[in-house]
């Protein structure tokens, strides 16, 4: 037992030197979404590293928070690809890991435009337990989170999921919209959904003095998301929709904090529940582990 | 006739190889853009906050003195640049250059930008 202790404080001073050795950078105006991707993808070499949790309590269930733990990574300027781990824990019942996702995004246009578009191809193993609510898509309703843990973890889906973001910066407003298809890969219909999001910098010059609690370092904004029916039943009848608010903090060390209450829509929409997001960026990592030199190009 | 042809089309080829050869790269900007100035400039505040969001967002490739690394981290100070317009730069900011790595810095507030291009015209 004191062996095992010993070998996880080694283990925790270990991570701890790691973590404290890499160099943070900031990741200012990053978008506080939880749900919306716009077309901002992770600089080449970063690796950004966030949680995101949902806490709720639906109306016939027990209250419940998940947590989804994201690690994105900066492949090209043109590509990001993200690894999620995803678990929650259910009020009297369990604590359990609920799967994870693939994801990649690609940006196929080189240039801005009025409009942006970024491809989104994602492949997930998770079971029907999961509760993050990271999209909303088909007939998802509230109730689906009542089912039992002990039921709920027995159900498993490998899914593949495309989306079509598309995003515009315009006036220093960020506005996001995208459509999303998923698809379960056993017998099961195509279900659809969307997700909509405008977000605005509280000051937009800075101020050029280091502070915490000042304008320029939050960004506010509006997301707004549900499902869309799916290939057997494509209407809105039974379909939960959301309207959330959102605020991003960038703080001190260069870590970004950002909350979001949701608020239902629909009757199968749950009533309320509430977002926490937390990230921190490691910058140039493959450079500073794996000693890969990225090329620029010289103007 | 027909054997004109393939040298008329040779020649058009590489005339067209030549200027692209000898076109700057800013010669790409569109002239509205080329064309405008930086709304904040001549304010010394202007720099210091660029001098700020420089080291944010900047100095992770192009290094604390914008000297890059001489290799493959590409310097901010070299006769390019000093010969852009301020438009110009904003322009590029805004783009990016994702084939060779530079990210599009659209996401960050417009003001923002400027602040850094005075910045960079700042350095000696």
């Amino acid at each position: 037992m004191l062996l095992l202790a010993s070998h996880r404080l080694r283990l925790a001073a270990f991570l701890l030197l790691l973590f404290v050795s890499l160099p943070f950078r900031g990741t200012a105006q990053d978008k506080p979404y939880f749900v919306t991707y716009s077309h901002d993808l992770e600089e080449p070499g970063n690796l950004e590293v966030e949680t995101k949790s949902a806490i709720a309590r639906p109306e016939h269930g027990h209250h419940f928070g998940a947590l989804a733990t994201e690690l994105e990574y900066g492949a090209r300027a043109w590509w990001t690809t993200e690894l999620y781990l995803d678990g929650q824990t259910t009020g009297g019942q369990s604590t359990l890991f609920t799967g994870f996702r693939w994801e990649n995004r690609f940006r196929p246009l080189m240039h801005e435009y009025a409009v942006n578009p970024v491809l989104y191809v994602e492949f997930e193993n998770i079971s029907a337990a999961d509760k993050n609510v990271l999209e909303v898509v088909g007939h998802d309703v509230e109730s689906d989170l009542d089912v039992p843990n002990a039921v709920a973890r027995a159900e498993h889906q490998h899914e593949g999921e495309l989306k079509l973001i598309l995003s515009s910066n315009v006036h220093d407003w960020n506005i996001s919209e995208n459509f999303i298809s998923e698809k379960n890969l056993g017998h099961a219909p195509w279900e659809f959904g969307y997700a909509v999001a405008v977000a605005h910098p509280l000051r937009a010059a800075s101020s050029g003095r280091e502070c915490t609690l000042c304008a320029e370092k939050f960004i506010a904004g509006l997301e707004a998301y549900g499902g869309l029916g799916d290939t057997w039943d494509l209407s809105l009848r039974q379909t939960s929709h959301y309207l959330a608010p959102v605020v991003g903090w960038q703080l001190p060390a260069h870590m970004r904090l950002s909350f979001s209450p949701s608020l239902g829509m629909t009757r199968s929409s749950m009533d309320q529940f509430y977002r926490v997001g937390f990230a921190y960026e490691f910058s140039d990592i493959d450079n500073k582990l794996l000693g890969h030199k990225r090329k620029g190009k010289v103007w | 006739m027909v054997k004109r042809f393939p040298a008329a089309v040779f020649l058009a080829l590489s005339f067209g190889a030549f200027l692209a050869a000898t076109a700057s790269h800013w010669d790409t900007v569109p002239a509205r853009d080329h064309a405008r100035t930086n709304p904040l400039a001549g304010k010394p505040e202007t720099a210091v906050a660029g001098a700020l969001l420089y080291r944010e967002h900047c100095q992770q490739c192009h290094a604390a003195d914008a000297q890059g690394d001489g290799q493959k981290k590409p310097s901010l100070r070299t006769a390019s640049v000093r010969g852009a317009t301020d438009g110009d730069l904003e322009w590029f900011l805004r783009q990016g250059d994702l084939k060779h790595g530079m990210p599009s810095w659209s996401n960050l507030p417009q003001a923002q930008r400027w602040q850094i291009i005075a910045y960079l015209r700042s350095l000696p």
